[in-house]
């Protein structure tokens, strides 16, 4: 049978999964902690401590600051020093809440023995409401609240839950440790998903080059179905590796073979997609009382000396992570929070991980280094390697003649910034870089078209009253 | 680590070059360069080095001298244009014609358009039309292949060219193949005579199939040309074998393989889509036997190719890549 992947476009850049065989370890706490108040799309959290309040581990420090916004909830013990701004990995000030670690007193609710909690919750809207006060954001990347997205807008109706444990990514392996060493809270996170969503059929997706992790949760899944009817209709499914698989869009298009509309949401094809680690932390909120709190994160690189998949208190400086490993390598020419294709490269590494921060990576100049541009040679390689079927190199000639109406024409908003046609480039071409200011023009002329729609109609509306 | 380094995504980038393809390209040619050199004898090897030095020392000379730019030969694909340019001229090509072909391919048809990736017509075609158009008598001037030790050259004509002229006195396909003791595993091999390139069919063949493999191009465009060689010309055989050449004579002859495996599969030069490519393949195998059929020279691929050239820019604006999410 031919493997199962995506059906336009995508790269194979080489695996690179180093640290793979690294187990989980706990992170130690550091004596300082940063908790920035916001670490998900949205609206930023409204703090609701003040300077000198004692906190303890999972006490919430910051509310939704609207619909779209997540609870946030202190990390550590200890005394708020300061809520202010602070730098972010990217050098921008960004509000935080300071807290000097006093001991490590947990919040008495909070059940962290190592039990498997199987039973689970009746009441839907029990379990979405347990998610939101968990704090609980997507941890695939882009930290969407996850109590929103259990919450689909009336008329819409999910028939997929998948939970995304493609990790398409190079280097980066804290999915696939999470799926190997808590794979059982992980399918139990999908059960809960699934009943939140009530949604018969749930997909777990992993890529073929993680064969223990597809084999371990088959077998888990197999287990599971003996405790109860809210555990049938788990799948597992192996998926050819690709990149960007774990893609919303691209998993989506392998998993169920639909493909969402240009400028549409999942669930308008009756999916609803999560990263393993979200399942992970759906099931420690609602099982085990414990909201995020922590996050696994690889910390790897070839030429870092030692690899490792910890499991870090969010708000901790990045600096203290790599001092426990030993250190920025002399060789490291660029660190990237994330993976080497979409993540960000950082600025500033007295930053603090945040919710979403799933990998540190270390690179060498020559590993990063950017080929000098020369011509284009229109071999079409960019087009073949869009996923989302665009024409980088149209996009970038229109681009540089500034034609936003073409650029529309061709879908340059579509663009998802996976970085394939930067990558597989011959030339040497700053395809995305061009293309992804292109993109944020055209969206903002869009925005402001619909506004302005918007606004007309809504003058015609009142004339005729 | 004294700086750190912050740019966009991605932070990775593939390992293949402008210059890695045009090298495949290169070790993609050196069957048919190698099978040339021994069947046509030291004289190819003479056509072929001069071919490639013209080629690259005219680009070098443009960009450095004219241009006052940084010299282009590093991307390989001068040298790419001076084999292709070698191996679509008769071994017996004197030295200053194969320079004034380098000359046409090199300084006009690609330098003047501004250099790789900008020009609309493949640069050896171009060279190798001008050379057909204004040196008739050599570029028409066959030679039997005699092999690297061979002594006594014997010229002929190819077999194309053999059978248009024995049509035009009024004999018959058949009668023709006979009388001139064709065969297709001689055409599958070599000694047939013609443009140096054209001689072993088999070595080409290779040469694609390496290029296919290490994803360099498609076959989209290759199959859709040979496939409509084959089927056109199955059309007309059927209708009159008498007048009209079989299918397996059309696509082992000429200039077909060697056009269609490596000219026609220019980057630069043709369409960015494979649903265009196919258009495109169409385009040169119609045209291709319809002059090799009903027109005054013998062979057409190279006219094919340059006319379907012209209609890269049109099938990149009607052909597009199907978009994720959208009908």
């Amino acid at each position: 049978m031919a493997r199962r992947t995506f059906s336009i476009g995508g790269v194979h850049p080489a695996d690179s999964k180093i640290s793979r065989d690294c187990k989980l370890e706990y992170l130690p706490i550091p004596p300082t902690v940063y908790i920035a108040l916001s670490q998900h799309i949205g609206a930023p959290a409204k703090p609701v401590v003040e300077v000198g309040d004692k906190v303890k581990v999972g006490q919430v420090i910051a509310e939704p600051g609207a619909f779209m916004s997540a609870y946030i909830h202190s990390s550590v013990s200890g005394t708020v020093k300061s809520i202010g701004p602070r730098k972010d990995l990217s050098g921008n000030n960004q509000m935080v809440v300071e807290i000097a670690v006093e001991g490590d007193e947990w919040m008495e609710n909070i059940d962290r023995t190592d039990t498997l909690v199987t039973d689970i919750p009746e009441d839907p809207k029990a379990i979405i409401e347990k998610i939101k006060l968990g704090g609980v954001v997507g941890l695939g990347g882009a930290t969407f609240p996850t109590h929103v997205k259990l919450s689909p807008p009336p008329g819409k109706k999910c028939e997929m839950l998948i939970i995304n444990g493609c990790e398409c990514e190079p280097y980066l392996t804290s999915d696939f440790r999470t799926l190997l060493e808590k794979g059982e809270q992980v399918v139990v996170g999908t059960a809960i998903i699934k009943k939140a969503l009530g949604v018969d059929k749930a997909t777990i997706a992993i890529e073929d080059n993680k064969p223990e992790a597809i084999d371990h949760i088959t077998k888990v899944v197999e287990s599971l179905k003996a405790k109860g009817p809210e555990y049938s209709g788990i799948e597992v499914l192996s998926l050819m590796k690709k990149y960007p698989e774990g893609g919303e869009k691209q998993l989506i298009d392998a998993v169920m073979h639909r493909q969402v509309k240009s400028g549409g949401l999942p669930i308008d094809v009756g999916a609803v997609v999560d990263n393993v680690c979200t399942a992970l932390a759906v099931y420690e909120a609602v099982q085990k009382n414990k909201p995020l709190i922590d996050n696994s994160v690889t910390v790897t690189g070839e030429c870092f000396p030692k690899q490792a998949n910890l499991i870090v208190r969010v708000g901790t400086p990045l600096n203290y992570v790599i001092d426990f490993l030993g250190g920025v390598p002399e060789t490291a020419a660029k660190v990237i929070s994330g993976g080497p294709m979409m993540g960000k490269s950082i600025a500033n590494l007295d930053a603090a991980t945040m919710k979403g921060t799933g990998g540190l990576l270390f690179l060498t100049r020559e590993q990063t280094k950017r080929m000098p541009e020369s011509s284009c040679i229109r071999c079409g390689k960019c087009a073949d390697a869009c996923p989302m079927g665009l024409e980088p190199f149209l996009l970038n000639r229109l681009a540089k003649a500034g034609d936003t109406d073409a650029l529309e024409a061709n879908a340059v908003q579509d663009c998802i910034m996976c970085g394939c046609c930067l990558y597989s480039c011959p030339a040497g071409i700053p395809l995305l870089d061009v293309i992804s200011q292109a993109r944020g023009q055209v969206m903002g002329i869009m925005r402001a078209r619909a506004a302005a729609a918007k606004a007309a109609a809504e003058a015609a509306k009142a004339k005729t009253e | 680590m004294d700086k750190i380094l912050v740019s966009p995504n991605p932070h990775l980038h593939s390992k293949t070059t402008t210059k890695v393809l045009m090298r495949d390209v290169v070790i993609a040619l050196l069957p048919a360069v190698v099978v040339s050199v021994v069947f046509y004898g030291w004289k190819e090897l003479f056509v072929l080095a001069v071919s490639v030095l013209s080629c690259m020392a005219i680009e070098y000379f443009i960009t450095r001298f004219c241009l006052k730019k940084v010299s282009t030969l590093g991307d390989w694909s001068a040298a790419v244009t001076g084999i292709l340019l070698a191996l679509n001229l008769p071994s017996t090509t004197p030295w200053w014609v194969v320079f004034i072909g380098a000359l046409v391919a090199i300084g006009v048809a690609k330098m003047t358009f501004g250099g790789l990736g900008q020009n609309i017509f493949n640069p050896a075609l171009v060279g190798r039309v001008f050379l057909l158009i204004s040196f008739p008598t050599y570029m028409t001037h066959w030679e039997i292949p005699q092999g690297l030790f061979g002594v006594d050259a014997v010229s002929g004509a190819t077999p194309l060219g053999a059978i248009k002229e024995g049509l035009m006195q009024g004999a018959s396909v058949p009668d023709l193949m006979a009388s001139h003791g064709y065969t297709y595993s001689q055409m599958l091999f070599a000694n047939i005579g013609g443009s140096a390139g054209e001689a072993c069919a088999i070595a080409i063949l290779v040469g694609f199939i390496y290029l296919v493999v290490r994803k360099v191009i498609k076959p989209w465009i290759t199959l859709s040309i040979l496939g409509t060689v084959a089927a056109v010309s199955c059309v007309f055989w059927l209708a009159n074998p008498a007048q009209f050449t079989d299918p397996l004579f059309n696509l082992l002859t000429g200039g077909l393989l060697l056009g269609s495996c490596f000219m026609a599969t220019d980057y630069v030069t043709s369409p960015m889509t494979t649903k265009g490519g196919i258009i495109f393949g169409v385009g040169i195998g119609f045209i291709t036997l319809m002059i090799r059929y009903f027109g005054s020279y013998p062979e057409g691929v190279s006219f094919a190719i340059l006319i379907m050239n012209s209609t890269v820019p049109l099938l990149n604006n009607w052909f597009h890549q199907k978009k994720y999410g959208r009908a």
